[in-house]
């Protein structure tokens, strides 16, 4: 099958033949680039990653506190795998969020071999040598993982040089200046303002100069919709600038769509009083994905639920470049959230109902009671 | 294309009625799926298609289109298909930049009062040209396909907008240029939408104003993996001619499947 050719150089839905593999990114069959979200049970629940070029939402639990973890392994992930970062926030600064992020756990040979240290001895000094070589070697180096997905351990935070090594832009609002231009994009006027410049400016969308690397841009847009942005969707029924989140969402969206790309994006649902407007935020989400945190009395008295942390229901998943994409098992999920994993488990199993299991052979081999035994093979034979 | 759809409609591209307005609409589920056959269909028919891309890119429905056989990339450069590329176009109009795209086609974006004048010109320009001017092939009835009405009450148009814009092209289209007209609005439960900008309005507005009508749904069930939901298909016509038919269905990676309820081969 040919692909046909295309005028955009850099459209993340074309298949990147012969050039050279972005770090951190897979292609799928079907034309597109996937990258990890940090968690790997949420890749496996959302069918093998986040498609670069998509929009992923999050609906936040109760606390914010599930949300923020996903949000923060996301761009840990980032951090691992080389790509630049973009962060808005309203709420806490970005810069101190980006100090916060989790330490990955890499197993690679640097650091097995710098933990074992061998005693100076005069007779193997060369040997000696290579080791202190890489006992010396940055932190830097040892993070060029080349997995899909890694493991982040919670009690402690990443490496500073590491943080270093990353290019970010962040997004805080007390600290932009506001223009007074009223257009349907209300208060997120300026954050779509700013992260068109980061693209453009960073040639993500393709401009620039060919010689260039290319590479990722994670966007990491926290409590989108919630009042400290200056959005009333979250107290009022009908509020004034009804439409400014949707509108903002689509934007955002076609941004992506041109530009090699990959959004996050949490909205705190619990708090948005017309239910129509977080339905049409869903839908003009590529995936979503709610989040729902017990409370300490339901986990005590329901059994199912003792395991757990919570329950992960998936509201849409996205099928880009494809009629259907593959269907999850069943979309009763729950996660459990230890120091390092985010495990995300099927909560029971759906009935046992497939194409492929075969019904006929089950009715030959009981001797029939009633009538002649059972000949053709068609499902509608009694 | 799928053919079993085809056969349900009694329908094929060498012979389908004109004149019609077709609505599918979803609840709980995608009937993205359809837009897809429609698009599919309409094309192998050699009619004259122009698409209103309003929340997916071209890149989308050329790989779908490319796996039900059907070149979009080609008919665009024939002139067969005229795609409006809105999505893509939308933030550099929305943040007011000068290099943006400058045509009246996306107006409702733009002025304090979002209206779909433009988008209406724009419709009518590109399908009431008839086929001899320099085009060497004739094409066959004009088709016009919108991907998704919906998006537009997100975006701050109103239902009563929509509705006169629906109605202008079905009009022109339908009425004056015998062509068809295929439209998506996608809803969500009832309960929650209760006031007038709601899609479950636009939704039975436009269902008195259709020919046929496809709505697509979750199975009340719950999620399965192997039915993906059901769909009712009504004819509104008059007398005999109005009719409707419930159906359950699955998507593959090629077309879908459409049965009658109860007998998919997972549960026989």
């Amino acid at each position: 099958m040919a692909a046909p050719v295309q005028n955009t150089p850099c459209s993340s839905f074309r298949r990147s033949g012969g050039r050279a593999q972005i770090r951190g990114t897979r292609n799928t069959g079907r034309a597109l680039l996937t990258t990890s979200s940090g968690a790997p049970g949420l890749d496996r629940a959302l069918g093998g990653g986040l498609v670069v070029g998509s929009l992923l939402l999050i609906e936040e639990d109760q606390n914010d506190s599930y949300s923020r973890l996903l949000l923060q392994y996301f761009l840990a992930e980032g951090v691992v795998s080389g790509h630049q970062l973009y962060l808005a926030s309203a709420r806490d600064d970005p810069d101190d969020m980006i100090q916060d992020l989790p330490c990955p756990i890499l197993d690679d040979v640097g650091l097995s071999s710098s933990s074992s240290a061998p005693p100076a001895d005069t007779q193997t000094l060369d040997t000696m040598k290579i080791a202190w070589r890489y006992q010396n070697l940055p932190q830097t180096e040892l993070a060029s993982s080349s997995r899909f997905g890694h493991c982040y351990d919670l009690s402690k935070r990443m490496d500073t040089r590491m943080l270093q090594a990353v290019q970010r832009h962040t997004f805080y609002p007390p600290q932009e200046k506001t223009d007074e231009q009223t257009s349907s994009l209300g208060p997120y006027a300026g954050l779509l303002k700013s992260i068109q410049t980061v693209i453009h400016r960073e040639g993500f969308d393709g401009s620039g100069s060919e010689g260039k690397v290319r590479n990722v841009l994670r966007l990491g847009l926290h409590s989108l919709g919630s009042a400290l942005w200056g959005d009333d969707v979250c107290f009022s029924e009908s509020p004034d600038s009804g439409h400014a989140l949707t509108t903002f969402l689509y934007a955002l969206r076609a941004l992506l769509r041109s530009s090699l790309s990959v959004a996050m994006v949490t909205v705190p649902a619990h708090l948005i009083q017309n239910k129509a407007v977080l339905g049409r935020v869903v839908k003009l989400s590529d995936a979503a994905v709610a989040l729902e945190s017990f409370s300490s009395s339901e986990r005590q008295t329901n059994p199912l639920y003792s395991d757990y942390h919570g329950l992960l229901h998936i509201r849409q998943v996205p099928h880009l470049n494809c009629l259907m994409c593959e269907a999850p098992d069943n979309k009763d999920l729950a996660f459990k959230l230890r120091r390092k994993q985010f495990s995300i488990e099927k909560l029971h199993l759906p009935p046992d109902l497939s194409e492929t299991v075969s019904r006929v052979s089950k009715a030959k081999g009981e001797s029939p009671a009633c009538g002649s035994a059972p000949t053709g093979h068609t499902p509608l034979d009694f | 294309m799928f053919p079993e759809l085809n056969s349900i409609l009694s329908s094929s591209p060498e012979n389908f009625t004109e004149g019609e307005f077709i609505l599918l609409s979803d609840r709980q589920a995608d009937a993205s799926f359809l837009i897809h056959h429609y698009l599919t269909f309409y094309l192998r028919a050699r009619c004259r298609v122009c698409f209103l891309g309003l929340v997916q890119s071209f890149s989308h429905y050329s790989v779908v289109s490319q796996r039900l056989g059907v070149n979009l990339t080609q008919a665009k450069e024939k002139g067969q298909l005229v795609f409006l590329e809105a999505l893509k176009a939308s933030p550099g109009v929305l943040l007011g930049d000068e290099s943006s795209d400058k045509t009246a086609a996306l107006d409702y974006l733009r002025s304090p009062c979002p209206e779909l004048r433009g988008l209406y010109e724009f419709v009518w320009n590109s399908l009431s040209r008839a086929g001899g001017e320099d085009a060497a092939e004739s094409w066959g009835p004009p088709v016009l396909i919108i991907d998704d009405l919906s998006v537009l009450l997100s975006l701050g148009v109103s239902a009563g907008a929509i509705l006169d814009f629906t109605h202008y092209c079905q009009a022109t289209i339908c009425s004056q240029l015998q062509g068809s007209m295929i439209a998506l609005v996608r809803c969500d439960d009832e309960e929650y939408d209760e006031d007038e900008e709601s899609s479950n309005y636009l939704l039975k507005a436009l269902s008195h104003q259709c020919s046929l009508s496809l709505r697509v749904e979750g199975l009340s069930t719950g999620y399965c993996r192997d039915i993906h939901g059901q769909v009712e298909i009504w004819w509104r016509g008059r007398g005999i001619k109005n009719q409707r038919k419930i159906f359950q269905y699955k998507v593959h990676d090629k077309g879908a499947s459409f049965f009658a309820p109860g007998t998919s081969r997972a549960v026989l």
